[in-house]
């Protein structure tokens, strides 16, 4: 195949691709965390993981992922402390979501221990994407 | 593979590169628009704040609040906070080795010490070379800009926050502009003092 007819396949072949890419991306997580050891996931129980709330020690204050990603995931969230917009969580809204499995580790290290004070384990990270890719 | 068509995707990069190139030139014509005086337009002094970006910085240093101006703060500021990212005002901001690696490069070549900005200047000037402000909003000329600000429209203001979240008020700060006549706080409006 000459160049030329490579690239125009590629750039045809993109928009296709990223379309997609956060069920392919929730997928692929669902798949490691299932490697790890855990079962079938709950959206249910990713809802209620959501809500639940913790007292964050330094804040010393209640917090959850609500506090962050507002009480409807459809909506706008507010970073708690900065006061900096965030963009919906829901991928129905938010197409942006969810497309980089390296981001969305990053995250929910971060604001597992942030606010629970310790990592999720492989099963809440699967009920909570399940819960989250439903939105 | 024939000779033809390796000219053909020469000539299609080639084409690509040159308007980028283009683009990103008129992107500095505008970025220097508000630039005052005459003069060397790079070395002159000037009130717009270098929005020349990384994208590494960009995406990293975004997600919890504004990217800030590199020139607001001394390279030493800087490299303190990219070293305590871990505990970083009560967060962890953890990066791999590599994105630290490079925002840090990107900060040290664009803090306040080697920045034209007369900002960066006067923020220089406002602090002790003994010491190695982590906030913005603690330096002494950001105390000295905002210091007749009411409490209330900011720690009280539930759509402000904190000085940290510079992006409220100033509507104009993702472009580089501060400037007063921009200012509007949530809930309160025009700023007149
Ligand atoms: C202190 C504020 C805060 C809290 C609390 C918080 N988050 Fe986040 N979260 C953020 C920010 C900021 C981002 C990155 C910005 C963005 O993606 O818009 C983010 C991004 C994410 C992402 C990545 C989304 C993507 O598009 O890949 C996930 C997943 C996530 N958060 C899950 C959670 C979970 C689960 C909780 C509760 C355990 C939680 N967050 C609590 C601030 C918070
Ligand atoms: C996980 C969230 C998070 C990330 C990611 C993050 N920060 Fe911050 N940053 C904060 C919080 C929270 C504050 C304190 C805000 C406050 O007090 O209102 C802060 C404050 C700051 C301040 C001081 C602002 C002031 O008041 O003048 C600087 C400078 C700063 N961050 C730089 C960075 C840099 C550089 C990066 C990227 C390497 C980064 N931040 C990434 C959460 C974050
Ligand atoms: C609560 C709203 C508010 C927040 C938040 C805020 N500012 Fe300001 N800022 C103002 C107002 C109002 C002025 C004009 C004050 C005056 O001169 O009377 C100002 C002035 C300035 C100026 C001087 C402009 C000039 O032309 O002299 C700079 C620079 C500046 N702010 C930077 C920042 C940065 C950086 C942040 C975030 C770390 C920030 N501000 C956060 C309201 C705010």
């Amino acid at each position: 195949m000459n160049i030329t007819n490579l690239l125009i396949c590629v750039l045809c072949v993109l928009p296709i691709y990223t379309a997609s890419a956060s069920e392919q991306v929730i997928q692929q997580r669902l798949a490691d965390y299932r490697a790890t050891g855990a079962a079938d996931f709950d959206a249910t129980r990713g809802a209620a993981l959501w809500q639940q709330s913790h007292v964050q020690a330094k804040l010393g204050k209640a917090v959850s992922c609500r506090s962050c990603h507002s009480t409807q995931l459809q909506h706008t969230g507010q970073h708690l402390r900065t006061g900096k917009l965030i963009e919906p969580m829901a991928p129905s809204v938010n197409p942006e979501r969810f497309n980089d499995s390296k981001k969305i580790e990053k995250w929910f290290k971060r604001n597992c221990k942030w606010t629970w004070g310790r990592e999720c384990t492989a099963q809440e990270k699967g009920d909570l994407l399940t819960f989250l890719q439903s939105q | 593979m024939n000779k033809k068509h390796i000219w053909g995707a020469l000539l299609l990069i080639g084409s690509l590169t040159l308007a980028m190139t283009t683009l990103s030139w008129s992107d500095e014509d505008e970025r220097w628009e508000h630039e005052r005086g005459e003069g060397n337009r790079f070395w002159h002094e000037t009130s717009n704040v270098p929005m020349l970006t990384n994208k590494a910085y960009q995406t990293e240093c975004s997600a919890c609040h504004f990217a800030y101006p590199a020139s607001f703060l001394p390279e030493r500021s800087w490299l303190k906070i990219m070293t305590s990212l871990e505990d970083h005002f009560g967060e962890n901001a953890e990066l791999d080795n590599d994105t630290q690696a490079v925002i840090t490069r990107y900060l040290q070549n664009n803090a306040a010490d080697q920045s034209p900005s007369r900002f960066s200047r006067s923020i220089l000037r406002s602090i002790r070379t003994v010491d190695t402000p982590l906030r913005i909003s603690e330096t002494g000329f950001f105390k000295r800009k905002h210091h007749e600000i009411p409490n209330r429209m900011v720690v009280g203001n539930a759509k402000v926050r904190s000085f940290s979240n510079c992006l409220s008020c100033h509507s104009m700060a993702e472009k580089g502009s501060f400037d007063e006549d921009a200012v509007r706080i949530p809930g309160f409006g025009r700023w007149e003092d």
